[in-house]
């Protein structure tokens, strides 16, 4: 079976508050059933994930973001050979650096929807402002698929 | 706060560590003639986790603590899971329930280390401690080793899958239940991980092959934030290496026993945590050698050195080749902790082979019931070493007392002698240098510590090294931008 050609990943620890927003976003979109996207949570993203995008046209990577504008942020990356991989944690660009550099091939088209958090610590629900942010964000995601003709 | 008889030391910040899970903080303490004279390490982690758990059912907990950490939440799960089943009367599970949370648990083991050393640690060990720090990372790794690198990634992908195929998700899934597990392996999903076992076999193989390499022909890795320590770790019953369950083993730095298959019920009779004003973490001691001395070291380098075999052929035979390096005597070299570590990947990958093969593991008796407890402790070896679950409930089922040894509050007062080694070797009494922070993180992270976990929302990782001086004034900072600029603020 071939792999689906969206792949709507969010990472983050549902265990510490706003930082779920991520995983719980992917959870949504996986509800819907819509055709050709493939959801994925993690706590963190790392560099095995770049065999999870390979084989898609398009890969969306959700997080929770203290420093965006609020409700959220989206756009393309590119792929950036930064800092991030100094710690247990990558970044989605340098994750796309990575892709290239194992796999021998450029990524699949990448976007990173960003959306603004308040609280981060252990056992924290998530704050009321980070569902609305989500919320808005979601109504925002599903017009771009439709766009983008995906998931019709 | 400056503790008695520290008034005239200096002080030197490193915040946080990079490439350790969360964030830590070093501070040296400088007589006048600049020689360290103790190193703190400070963590954060678990801060208030103890406390938040309490009132909560204990059914719960196994899932809940899963929230601990990014890179190990099985480990968490499983040592509350063990903790549960005595809370619910059972002292042992299914032959089925067992061999499958070892399945589990060697999955998480095989990729924790797979992460460890190749994404983490060889870097360092690659292009060496004083090598550009741009480069000295995952991705230089993959530039200058692209086949090393996929091999990284297979093997934390494989232990990845496995995970995903028992507990059903990649987060938070469930896999324990109180006195077993919750569903059966089938038969599709066995053939599905035999399909690439051999695979994973020939990387770990490679992987320890590289590791004894690297430190047999580079004997400037011996001494480098070298101790002789205790060490503590489970055996089983035959002394073999052993992951999952067994007896507690401490061993003096000549290897001689200080106990033997102890019951890990009774721990707090020969485990005590010391508190530190300046520290959130505690220090643990063995009670039999005392405060002073009685610190100990755990993890893959005292496993490999405690057990008297392994159970599986390849990863027996590196272990001969690590004992034959220390002329027979325990090897206490820092560094090896990454041979070590390489060596328990090597076991992991046999043992998912061995029971994937073998016919229990496809069983559907998975739970075993009995008459309720209000006290629970749960032990098994997570991949950073000997990890604690002990919880006391109430009539009502929910948690009263709750107290958990992490393998980093274990390895506490040796970090601290490591990066104090480390440190009076390289600092350069007047400057902090880029040099003197990659030795520190280096000896750092040999122990692989767990910080405060995973909490990692873009933006939040700043590098930020702080020189203060006697009179608490500070004369140095160096911070390290998100792009990896550093910038020197006086």
């Amino acid at each position: 079976m071939s792999a689906a050609k969206v792949l709507v990943f969010g990472f983050g620890n549902p265990g510490r508050g706003d930082d779920g927003l991520g995983p719980l976003f992917a959870s949504e979109i996986e509800k819907l059933g819509l055709a050709g996207i493939a959801c994925q949570t993690d706590m963190q993203l790392q560099v095995e994930h770049i065999v999870d995008m390979q084989g898609r046209d398009m890969v969306l990577f959700i997080d929770a973001d203290v420093s965006c504008e609020a409700p959220f942020e989206f756009g393309e990356l590119e792929s950036e050979k930064d800092s991030s991989y100094t710690s247990h944690a990558m970044t989605p660009q340098a994750i796309m650096h990575s892709y290239s550099s194992v796999l021998k091939e450029r990524p699949p088209r990448t976007f990173l929807l960003r959306i603004r958090g308040e609280r981060f610590d252990l056992g924290d629900e998530l704050s009321s402002s980070a569902l609305r942010h989500m919320e808005a964000s979601r109504i925002f995601v599903l017009q771009f698929l439709r766009e983008m003709n995906i998931g019709c | 706060m400056t503790e008695p008889g520290q008034e005239n030391l200096r002080r030197i910040a490193v915040d946080p560590v990079t490439r350790v899970e969360g964030h830590g903080k070093i501070t040296l303490l400088l007589d006048e003639e600049n020689h360290v004279r103790e190193a703190r390490f400070h963590i954060v982690e678990f801060r208030g986790f103890e406390k938040f758990i309490q009132g909560r059912p204990y059914w719960e907990v196994p899932y809940f603590v899963q929230r601990l950490c990014g890179i190990c939440p099985v480990s968490h799960h499983l040592a509350a899971a063990k903790a549960v089943d005595q809370l619910v009367g059972v002292d042992r599970v299914t032959p089925t329930s067992d061999k499958l949370r070892r399945l589990l648990h060697f999955g998480q083991t095989l990729q924790s280390h797979a992460l460890h050393f190749f994404h983490l640690s060889s870097p360092d060990l690659l292009f060496g401690f004083g090598s550009n720090l741009r480069h000295r990372n995952i991705v230089g790794v993959i530039e200058d080793y692209p086949d090393l690198a996929l091999k990284g990634v297979k093997l934390r992908k494989y232990g990845q899958q496995l995970i995903e195929v028992i507990t059903g998700k990649r987060i938070h899934g469930a896999a324990t239940v109180p006195g077993g597990m919750n569903k059966s392996l089938t038969i599709e999903e066995r053939d599905r991980l035999l399909a690439d076992i051999h695979d994973v076999l020939g990387w770990a193989q490679d992987a320890v092959d590289l590791n004894e390499k690297i430190h047999t022909e580079h004997p400037e890795n011996h001494g480098f934030g070298r101790l002789n320590t205790n060490y503590l770790s489970m055996v089983g019953s035959d002394g073999s290496l052993e992951l999952y369950h067994g007896g507690l083993r401490a061993s003096r730095p000549d290897g001689s026993n200080i106990f033997d298959q102890f019951d890990y019920r009774g721990y707090s009779g020969k485990i005590r945590e010391e508190v530190r004003s300046w520290s959130y973490m505690k220090f643990p001691y063995l009670t039999d050698i005392g405060r002073d001395q009685g610190w100990y070291r755990v993890g893959p380098l005292a496993r490999v050195n405690n057990c008297d075999f392994i159970s599986t052929p390849l990863a027996e035979a590196a272990r001969k080749r690590f004992v034959a390096f220390g002329n027979g005597a325990f090897v206490h070299d820092t560094l090896a902790y990454h041979w070590a570590r390489m060596i328990e990947a090597l076991h992991c990958a046999e043992s998912i082979h061995d029971l994937l093969n073998d016919a229990d593991i496809l069983g559907s008796d998975l739970v075993v019931k009995g008459e309720k407890r209000e006290e629970g402790i749960g032990v098994i070896e997570a991949p950073r070493g000997t990890l604690f679950h002990h919880y006391r409930v109430n009539e009502d089922g929910t948690i009263k007392k709750a107290n958990l040894i992490v393998s980093t509050t274990s390895n506490n007062q040796a970090m601290n002698e490591s990066v104090r080694s480390v440190a009076n070797e390289y600092l350069d009494g007047n400057e902090i240098t880029e040099g003197l922070l990659n030795h520190l993180e280096v000896a750092i992270r040999a122990y692989d510590p767990c910080l405060s976990c995973a909490t990692h929302a873009l933006g939040k990782m700043p590098l930020e090294i702080e020189l203060v001086d006697a009179d608490g004034e500070r004369v140095d900072r160096i911070a390290k931008g998100s792009n990896g600029t550093i910038t020197r603020t006086a």
